[in-house]
Parts: structure tokens; sequence; C-alpha cells
């Protein structure tokens, strides 16, 4: 018995979701903002899937756009411009989520 | 890196990167984890961007990343942008960060489902043939559900955060805009929007592909357009849950387990915290999404304040002074007037002084202080205010009938104490911190304007209570100067 890639990353997700929920209930309520910040930054995962898009991850025979018919080198290199685009926005995420909440946590200092 | 990619490539099979991955999402649990405490938060954090290194790094392994340039020059790019924003950024603009970052998860989210089906349009494989000779694969209905999940819940994210980012950063009004059918009209929209979605997973049609984003991109404006500018907090905590569920449709789109843990864990995060300042403000969620709160017209808030005016005890800088330095304790209670005056600085100077002065200081943060969660504990730890003077509203609350004087600084609704003593005030149950039960109460106040709420603070008019006008920061200011001059 055989049981799909879907079926695993359902179980995953839901799991995951308990771990989140425990976790998150255990962050003191003084770091609330860093942890928006760093879940931010974590959302930039997304990026594995850009990555994918603009990396060439997809195979592209032939698109059409509004009617017209393109060839497999202009839908690749469509589909790659929206690939890098979204490397482009998750990594601000990314880049920016990490700083901020690095910032922000070197200002929490004890007396 | 192509040929470090040939070399290793035939050992990095399927196995292996979920297994990366899957450390790589282990990370990031544990970088949560370390923000239970200040003390371990910033190893929590380098835990976080351990696991994004690690998980881009993989991915450059993947046998279908054969282009670096065109991942190399756009994550640099976005390198460029946004550490400089990080480093420059004013800590009393967080919130507005924070919600124009949920805003690029979001329309990368889009990007993605767009650019993993646009190669799979299939009028025109069919018309080359392609599929009958088995070239093209037809993505399956499974698939085509995933990419429409994350696409629609993307694109409300995207629109949502760029509505609340204006509202917040001051180029929209924050005021709630509401109109006659809003809710009707955002139902239909919605309806509109499911019903292309199901189009488009049943014909793979580019084109209800479009008009699905296009309509979610416009609920997710009129979604977030009614909600008031207090009712952010909540707000942002939703839209940082949505971009969590977002990232875990991608994941289920692509099949990567590290984007369905990353997602799983943001979507609850965002989920709790929507939840927690909910319940801080006594408010269902329900009725915060529904918005409209807040709506109060500003004519009839000020006849009713200078109505009320006449039971008010004015104090004096000086007098303020006079008593807190001879108290044993005080606690300081900011709320988002604090930020507004950007008064933190002054406030910690107040603290300092007082504690040189052997004066028990400490802050008392209520859970929807500020414009998002945990606001008012990042901006006095900006001001160098040692985390350990911060206390939580729960932990603060059975302290106050022993504490000498209070000082509220921009804070109304939250000490409120007709939340706790009458039922027919609009607050009531609403948990607020006890300031009324201390010996004596100033309140730093510009006006007598009734808070967010729109409802009278009748700890204005208690016997303990000496209102103090003016401005946050000014009022401090002169406070410390007074605390210093007055040598004892």
């Amino acid at each position: 018995m055989v049981i799909s890639l879907f079926t695993v990353a359902l179980i995953v997700f839901v799991l995951a979701c308990f771990v989140g929920y425990h976790v998150i209930w255990g962050v003191t309520p003084a770091l609330h903002t860093p942890l928006m910040a760093v879940t931010n930054a974590i959302s930039g995962i997304v990026v594995v899937g850009a990555m994918m898009v603009a990396g060439g991850g997809v195979e592209v025979s032939s698109v059409g756009v509004g009617g017209y018919i393109i060839t497999s080198e202009q839908a690749a290199f469509w589909a790659k411009c929206i690939g890098a685009f979204g490397v482009f926005l998750a990594s601000i995420n990314i880049f920016g989520g990490f700083v901020v909440t690095n910032r922000m946590l070197s200002m929490f200092k004890k007396k | 890196m192509t040929q470090l990619k040939n070399i290793i490539g035939p050992y990095l099979t399927g196995d292996v990167f979920a297994l990366v991955y899957l450390v790589a999402g282990v990370f990031f649990i544990l970088g949560l984890k370390g923000l239970s405490h200040p003390s371990s938060a910033r190893r929590g954090n380098n835990f976080a961007m351990l696991g994004m290194f690690i998980a881009i790094v993989i991915t450059l392994f993947h046998p279908q990343v054969t282009d670096y340039l065109w991942i190399f020059i756009p994550m640099a790019l976005g390198a460029l942008v946004g550490v400089p924003i990080a480093l420059k950024i004013n800590m009393t603009a967080m919130p507005q960060l924070v919600a124009i970052l949920h805003s690029f998860v979001g329309l990368a989210a889009v990007l993605v489902a767009g650019g993993m089906f646009l190669p799979f349009q299939p009028e025109l494989i069919n018309s080359y043939g392609a599929v009958s000779e088995g070239i093209i694969p037809q993505l399956s209905t499974a698939t085509m559900v995933e990419i429409f999940m994350g696409a629609w819940i993307g694109a409300i994210t995207f629109t949502g955060s760029v509505v609340a980012f204006g509202k917040l950063n001051g180029n929209f009004r924050s005021a709630p805009i509401t109109f006659k059918g809003q809710h009707l009209l955002n139902l239909l929209i919605f309806i509109a929007m499911i019903a292309a979605g199901v189009v488009f997973v049943m014909d793979h049609s580019l084109v209800a592909f479009v008009v699905m984003c296009g309509l979610a991109f416009v609920l997710g404006f009129t979604l977030i357009i009614p909600i008031g500018g207090a009712d952010m907090p909540v707000i942002v905590s939703m839209l940082n849950s949505y971009s969590g569920w977002a990232a875990a449709a991608t994941g289920f789109t692509l099949n990567n387990m590290q984007l369905i843990i990353a997602g799983a864990l943001i979507g609850s995060s965002g989920a709790i915290l929507s939840y927690i300042m909910c319940r801080a403000m006594n408010r269902s969620f329900i009725s915060v999404v529904l918005g409209g709160f807040g709506a109060e017209d500003d004519l009839q808030a000020s006849e009713r304040a200078s109505a009320a005016e006449k039971g008010v005890k004015e104090a004096a800088v000086e007098d303020a002074s006079y008593m807190i330095e001879n108290a044993e304790s005080v606690v300081i209670v900011p709320g988002y007037g604090m930020a507004v005056a950007q008064a933190q600085h002054a406030l910690k100077e107040v603290s300092e002084v007082l504690e040189e002065k052997g004066v028990k200081t400490r802050f008392a943060i209520h859970p929807v202080a500020g414009r998002m969660p945990g606001h008012m504990n990042v901006l006095l730890a900006e001001a160098d205010v040692p985390y350990d003077r911060v206390e939580e509203m729960d932990d603060i609350n059975s302290e106050f009938s022993q504490t000498d004087v209070v000082v509220v600084v921009g804070a109304n609704d939250v000490v409120n104490p007709d939340a706790k003593e009458n039922p027919s005030s609009p607050l009531y149950g609403m948990p607020i911190l006890d300031a009324y039960k201390a010996k004596m109460v100033y309140v730093v106040k510009r006006s007598m304007s009734s808070g967010y709420a729109g409802v009278e603070n009748t700890l204005f008019y208690r016997d303990n209570t000496y209102m103090i006008f003016g401005d946050a920061k000014e009022v401090a200011e002169s406070l410390v100067g007074s605390l210093k001059g007055t040598g004892h």
C-alpha cells in the first residue's frame, strides 16, 4: 500500500500546525514584535518556490498570452521573469526580516 | 557552482533533499522557540537564519534549477533593498515595515503560483500536440487546487497588507471607511473568486486564473479598508497568519515539506497573535474583521469631553514631580500616545532619575498598547529600558494597590475602570491595567478627548487622579528637569 505525496504533505502540515501552536504560546509577549518580524523573514521561504521557477525548474514548451502564441524560448523567458521577481520580493523579506529582528533583539538588555 | 553540482549531484536523491529541508525546518522551530525569553532570542534568530541558509543552498542543487544568474541577481537586489531599510527603520514605524513585508510574501506566492502554472497552459500545448507526444505532463487536479489556494491567499495578503501599510503609514485615512452593503459586496466578490477558481481548476484556463487573482486583489483591498487604526494589531497579526498559509499552499504545490512546516508555523503564529489581541480588547475576531469600530466622529467626542471636564483636577509637572520622588514605587503605563510623541527616551530618563533616588520604577504594558503586538516593549527596549523593568499586564495587576504613583502616558481605554465596574459600558469585560487602584494617578494627555473606543474614561474623574495636559515628550522632559532640579 502506497500513500501519496499529498497525504504525506497533509500529515506534515497538520502536525506542524500543532508544533506551531505550542511553540508560539511559549513566546513571551514582550517579544511579540520581534516574533512578527522573524516570521516575516521565515515566510521568505517562498523563495524556494520562486527559485525553482526562476532557475528554469519548470520545463516550458509553449505558452499563449492573450491570444498570442509565443515560442518556447519566449515562454521560458516569461516564466523566469516571474520567478526572478518572486526571488527579489522574497529576498527583501529574508534579508530585511532577519536584520531588523536581530536589530530589535539586540536592544533587549537586562539591567 | 555547476561543476560542484555535477560532482555531488548524483548523490542528491529526492530523499536527501527532503531530509535536508527537514533539518532546515527544525531550525525554524528552534528559532521560534528561542523567542520564549529575551536572553535566548538572538540565538533563536541565528537558528532561523541558518535554517533559511540551508534551504536556499540545497535548492541551488535541485536538478531542475539550472540558471543561477536568474536567482543570484534578484536575490542580491533584494538584499540591497531589504538590509538598508532594516538598518535605518525607526522603531515607531515597525508596524508599517511588517505590513509591507507581508505584502511581498503575498505577491511572491502569487508569482510562484503563476510561474508554476504558466508553462502548462493547455490550449497551446494541445495545439502543438505536445501532450499527445507526452512531452508536457498535465498538472493534476490536486496541483491545480494547490496553485489556486496559494494564488488567492497570496493575493488577498498582498493588497490587504498594502492597505494596512497605507493606514499605518498615514498614506490613507486610518479611520474606518464604511458604506452600506459592504459585507454583501465582499461576500459576492468572494463567491465570484471561488467560482473563477473552480473554472481554473476544471479547465486549466489562464483567463480564469487572471480573473481569480484580480478578484482576490480587490477583495484584499475591500476587506481591510473598513478597519480602523487601533484595530491594526489584530489585522497585522491576521495578515501575518495569511502569509503563512500562502507559503504552506505553495509548499503543497511544490511538495516541499519545509515550505509546509514554515507556513504552518507562521500561520499558527499569526492566528494566535490575533487571538491574544482580540482577547485583550474583549472583542470577537469576527467583529474586528467586519470593521467599522471606532467610527465616532470628532465633534461628538469633543462635545462630550468639554461637558465632562468639570470634574477633572489638573496638576502641574512640579506637583507630580514632588509626589513621584517621594513615592516608594512608581509604575509608568505607556500607550500609543507615547509612540506618537516619541516620548520613550524621555520616560527612560524619568525612570533612571527615580531609580537613582531609590524609587522603584517599572513600566506596565497592556497587550494591545500600540499598533502591533509587543510594540511598546520594542520602543522601550530601543530607549534602553532594561526588559526586567517592563511588566506584562497579568504580572503587575495585583501590585497596583501597593503602588504609590501611576503615571499614564498616552494610554486611555486600557486603564478605564468602567471596563471592570460598569456593565453598561461598551468596554465592560475588557481586561485592563488596574491603575485606578494606585494611591495616586497622573494622566499625561493632550486633551480630554475620549480614547479609540469613543468611551469616556472615568479614571480621569476619580479622586486620586490628576491630569497633566501636554505633549507626552515635553511633559516627560520637564518632569526629568524638575526631578533633577530638586536634589534630595
